[in-house]
């Protein structure tokens, strides 16, 4: 018989925390600055979904209006970099 | 009963995030890790976010979560869009064994 914080604890947070891990290497590696931009991207999901996670966890439903925010600043500063690469070219 | 669905929401999202994640890492291009990124992580974190609506089970954050899992749907691909073009004009190299290539011919400014 499984249960919901044991899911959470020994399947959900080691393959976020992995994850987290290898967009670290992605982000330390990656040869142009359009794929730091993505690993900052996935970086942002990444801490959505500990952040639901943690609001199961822990069976608090607050932490969840943080998630709405999360997504929109995640998309505003994608979008803010893609600007800047497109300008940076521009004034080469 | 209720739980049950909810681990598998959990365990199926955390299995595909894990593939986002190796994707990102392994995959040869900067197109196909956008590709990658941009699909997989929307139905992931997707199906936490309604894990938590299974979970928590009230009409108000029900209604939040799932205007969360709107505006991930509609901004993501959007940010996958801009980024991929951002990168594509400022030259970043396509895979060896790609077959077409539609901005090839057209200057895009």
């Amino acid at each position: 018989m499984i249960s919901i914080n044991d899911t959470l604890f020994f399947i959900v947070f080691p393959s976020l925390v992995i994850s987290f891990i290898l967009i670290l290497i992605r982000i330390i590696k990656g040869p142009a600055l359009a794929d730091r931009v993505i690993g900052l991207d996935s970086m942002g999901f990444i801490a959505i979904g500990f952040i639901v996670c943690f609001s199961i966890y822990y069976n608090s439903p607050v932490f969840l209006d943080i998630v709405t925010v999360l997504a929109i600043i995640s998309f505003l500063g994608t979008v803010a970099f893609a600007y800047y690469i497109d300008k940076g070219r521009k004034d080469d | 009963m209720i739980e049950y669905i909810i681990i598998f929401l959990l365990i199926t999202g955390s299995v595909i995030i894990l593939i986002t994640a190796i994707g990102l890492l392994r995959l040869p291009d900067t197109f196909l890790r956008i590709s990658a990124t941009s699909k997989a992580s929307t139905l992931g974190f997707s199906l936490f976010i309604l894990a938590a609506i299974f979970f928590f089970g009230d009409f108000g954050i029900s209604f939040r979560m799932l205007a969360t899992i709107l505006i991930i749907f509609i901004t993501a691909p959007i940010a996958a869009n801009l980024i991929g073009k951002a990168a594509y004009k400022s030259g970043s190299k396509l895979w060896d064994k790609t077959k077409s290539d539609d901005l090839k011919d057209i200057d895009i400014e």
